[in-house]
């Protein structure tokens, strides 16, 4: 398996606030990757790191073994943010093909896509109604849809499943594990335990340290615990 | 290319938002329209108190504009007092003279104007012709082409530089930023779109003033369509250059006494020439003061291109550098 995401000694400061202190981790292609911390441990500081919205301090970030400097390399993955980056007068198609376009697909390319993305996130029959009509979830799920449009190698999605009630959640779930055996690399912010369970490895963040990344198997294992819930609660507390 | 697609997504958005393009086309109408209402009428009657004065003076001052009444001196004094009387006119000593009730400075000027054929008793008046304008060019015609020109500016800034602080605050910007698209596409994006959409808004205000509200219009109306959208552009990049200092709408609001209404005193709705040198050069670096400049000399003075080329270059001066600093800004947000 090769290497997806390579952070190296990272440090992102805001000011005078260190939000993400000395990060090395590296992400195998074709794994999901869980980020698992309370709020405020610099989760999301770390997935903008990675998409390239936001640049290190110090350190180095390299995705598929280049340096993060190219516009070029935006296009292999697909990001979706903790809020709904959504238009909200536009409707769903719209939203999409807007996306969609920015990527450079075809007319025909493009329309094929939405309808598959679509059909993905069970919104195809409110294709023509505008965002602003949409329920949070289904709201949360075009999100989704606009982050795999253009067929990244690789998705960034932070706290994909706020607000989403359990049906949908697995049904999220599922389609981020077909996802996975198609082989696109998925990293995923959570703060729910048993969300992070689903992952295939994990790193623990807390106040923008790591302080533990392995399988979710093992990590229970080496605290010997039986829950994330105790795992979180052994390595955090050591931390203080 | 994907600022075609910005441009496109720009102007969808604005046929499913009525709102907002009711704001930017159907507000500045009536504003102008209530503007006009207010401005373009003919002068009211002048008031003027008559004491001892001879009936053959009372005859050369028959004028559609006054309406003179005779009366007692202290009638005359309380009534200037009320406030229903202009002015008084006394004749003691083979003399006149004219007492102003003076708190409305038009009234006062345009007494002193009519009272003219008085004192000069000329049986050939001087044979006044107009080089520019007419003899009926009122109040509105001198301030419409700067308003048409307000207008179109203020509404682009509001609306352009909001619409761009919501791609903020609802995060598409941040979403837009993780996909390959470049900072100057998002910038040239919004430019175009907007640009399309004021030659509309220009068309609409500038027809309505001219062959509706009937202002004074001279020169050629093209020229007036690309000084306006000129001057849209110069206003939609200010406001989307201001909109990223602003954390909500609310702040965006702010920025209108701060960045519009100085304008204003500089548009030319006010005359500077008098002004101290610092004061006028302060009125150089707003857009609003080159476009109500090049309004002015088309329609009022039948402007040239070439009389109009300096003004017609700062504006795109402008735009360009409000644009470039755009971008820049849009660094805080992604580096490349």
């Amino acid at each position: 398996m090769s290497t997806m995401v390579e952070m190296k000694s990272v440090i992102h400061r805001y000011g005078k606030n260190t939000i993400i202190d000395q990060v090395n981790l590296s992400i195998q292609k074709g794994e999901i990757f869980g980020l698992l911390g309370p709020s405020g441990a610099g989760k999301t500081t770390l997935v903008k790191l990675m998409a390239g919205i936001l640049q290190p301090s110090e350190g180095t970030i390299s995705l598929n073994g280049s340096d993060l400097q190219h516009l070029s390399q935006m296009k292999n993955f697909g990001f979706m943010a903790q809020s709904d980056a959504l238009y909200q007068e536009l409707t769903a198609w719209e939203n999409l093909d807007f996306f969609a376009s920015i990527y450079h697909l075809s007319r025909k390319k493009r329309r094929e896509r939405i309808r598959e993305v679509l059909e993905m996130v069970d919104l195809s029959s409110s294709k023509d109604q505008p965002v602003e009509t949409f329920s949070g979830g289904m709201k949360r799920r075009l999100s989704l849809a606009s982050a795999l449009v253009h067929e990244p190698e690789m998705i960034i999605l932070d706290e994909p499943t706020v607000g989403i009630d359990p049906v949908l959640r697995q049904s999220i779930w599922n389609e981020l594990n077909d996802l996975k055996h198609k082989g696109v690399t998925i990293i995923v912010t959570t703060h729910v335990m048993d969300e992070a369970e689903k992952c295939d490895r994990l790193a623990l963040l807390r106040n923008g340290k790591m302080i533990a990344m392995d399988t979710p198997e093992s990590l229970k294992e080496k605290v010997n615990v039986s829950s994330m819930e105790d795992v979180f609660l052994h390595y955090g507390g050591e931390t203080k | 290319m994907n600022t075609f697609h910005v441009m496109k997504r720009i102007l969808l958005q604005f046929r499913r938002d009525k709102r907002s393009v009711a704001l930017m086309v159907v507000a500045p109408l009536l504003v102008l329209s209530l503007m006009w209402m207010v401005l373009d009428h003919d002068e009211s009657n002048l008031e003027l108190g008559a004491v001892n004065v001879p009936e053959s003076m009372l005859e050369k001052l028959s004028s559609d504009a006054l309406v003179v009444e005779t009366m007692s001196s202290t009638k005359a004094e309380e009534k200037l007092e009320e406030g229903t009387l202009d002015a008084v006119l006394y004749f003691e000593n083979q003399e006149i003279s004219l007492l102003l009730e003076g708190s409305d400075p038009n009234a006062a000027g345009a007494l002193q104007k009519e009272l003219q054929s008085l004192r000069t008793n000329q049986k050939d008046p001087v044979d006044v012709e107009y080089y520019h304008g007419s003899e009926d060019l009122g109040l509105f015609d001198y301030v419409g082409p700067v308003l048409i020109g307000f207008f179109v500016f203020f509404f682009v800034f509001i609306v352009g530089g909001v619409s761009f602080l919501r791609e903020r605050t609802q995060g598409t910007l941040e979403r837009l930023l993780a996909t390959p698209i470049k900072r100057s596409e998002i910038v040239f994006g919004y430019l175009a779109g907007f640009g399309l959409f004021t030659i509309l808004q220009s068309v609409v205000i500038a027809s309505f003033s001219i062959y509706i509200l009937g202002v004074f219009m001279e020169g050629n109306f093209f020229y007036v369509l690309m000084v306006t959208i000129l001057l849209a552009l110069a206003a939609l990049s200010l406001g989307t250059l201001v909109s990223a200092f602003a954390k909500n709408e609310f702040q965006m609001i702010q920025f209108i006494p701060l960045i519009i209404v100085p304008q204003v005193f500089f548009s030319g709705l006010f005359p500077t020439e008098g002004l101290g040198t610092w004061v006028q050069v302060l009125g150089q670096m707003m857009p609003l003061t080159y476009g109500a400049e090049a309004m002015r000399g088309i329609m009022l003075r039948e402007a040239s291109f070439a009389d109009i080329q300096l003004e017609i270059y700062v504006l795109l001066g402008f735009t360009a550098l409000f644009t470039t600093l755009n971008i820049f800004a849009l660094k805080k947000h992604r580096r490349l």
